[in-house]
């Protein structure tokens, strides 16, 4: 359950940028999480519900998150392929040469303001 | 309908931790400090590896240490009777890893003006520390046999980041179903680059050799 920390970090970072900008409260926040990031999407909106209630600007923002695929790509047949499906080893050449290349993602992507 | 308007953040909730880290790594550079982040579960042995390395290496060099814990003091007491070098104690009250913030302050607070290797015994957990660097030059992960050769596998990241990997606890393998062979390839599987080296503190086997790593990665970031 490390998601809580993770909340907190980013309910720290949204308050900030709100009082910097001078807005009334943060209606919206919308996040980028990447299926192999570690967070669990409900665990994720469990903990933000909980934590908001204790900011300046969030206590009524509500939480979207986009889930972004797991692609790995490998070095030495130069595919791609789903990370979640096959993990290090490619499905095309059997390398295990391979990176990820998107999936890993915990980023505040936008929020929305009044 | 409430007017709103967006605005656009795109930032990595790590990022900030990630530039911080960069930052830590290059001042310790200048300082010709050796950061040592020492990781893995709950009970695989680290105070005790810790406790034998720096029996052996404190002659060597000027030793610091810094125990993470979520509270107690009962790691930096042990370590502190058991070798004499400065130990402080931090607690995080109740997180589960260290962010690099927390890294730094206890840098501060330990003092740098007289260490050359700092080690920094990081919370018992084999995921959410790997996913905060924590400025470290090197990362050291544990792996003890109770656990099984199988952990690599099932924690990717935290093999992931590792610079080297200690095997501990071999004394008791008989009792165990834990193959070194398996444990390696899973290592390597993850990891090629990571060293390994197979420990027993209670048989003191292994650890010279691993000393022997240390002592010569230490040397080239105090002898630039």
């Amino acid at each position: 359950m490390h998601e809580l920390g993770i909340v907190m970090n980013v309910i720290e970072q949204v308050d900030n940028v709100a009082a910097e900008s001078k807005v009334e409260k943060v209606t919206k926040v919308i996040m980028e999480i990447g299926e192999v990031s570690t967070v669990i999407p409900d665990l994720f909106t469990d903990a933000f519900n909980w934590a908001k209630k204790k900011t300046n600007y969030l206590k009524d923002a509500e939480l979207e998150l986009i889930i972004l695929e797991g692609m790995t790509y490998c070095r030495d047949c130069k595919g791609t392929y789903r990370t979640v499906e096959f993990a290090k080893k490619c499905p095309h050449c059997g390398s295990m040469n391979t990176y990820l290349v998107t999936g890993d993602e915990i980023k505040i992507k936008s929020i929305e303001v009044v | 309908m409430e007017e709103y308007k967006i605005v656009e953040i795109k930032e990595d909730i790590r990022s900030r931790n990630n530039e911080q880290a960069k930052q830590i790594k290059k001042d310790l550079a200048e300082k010709k400090i050796f950061y040592l982040n020492v990781m893995a579960s709950p009970g695989s042995g680290k105070t005790t590896l810790i406790v034998q390395l720096v029996n052996r290496l404190k002659d060597k060099f000027r030793i610091g240490i810094i125990e993470a814990d979520i509270d107690s003091d009962v790691d930096a007491k042990t370590i502190a009777e058991q070798t004499g070098v400065k130990v402080m104690q931090m607690h995080t009250g109740g997180a589960c890893h260290i962010t690099c913030q927390m890294s730094w302050e206890a840098l501060l607070e330990l003092g740098l003006d007289d260490v050359d290797f700092v080690i920094l015994e990081n919370i018992g957990n084999l995921v959410c520390p790997a996913e905060f660097d924590t400025g470290a030059t090197q990362n050291l992960v544990l792996l003890s046999v109770p656990e099984g050769d199988d952990k690599p596998l099932k924690y990717p990241l935290m093999f992931e980041v590792a610079s080297v990997v200690a095997l501990t606890k071999l004394d008791v393998a008989p009792a165990f179903d834990f193959d070194i062979e398996r444990a390696k390839k899973n290592i390597a599987y993850r990891n090629k680059d990571a060293k390994v080296f197979v420990t027993s503190a209670v048989k003191q086997e292994g650890v010279d050799e691993l000393c022997d790593y240390l002592t010569e990665q230490i040397t080239k970031t105090i002898r630039i």
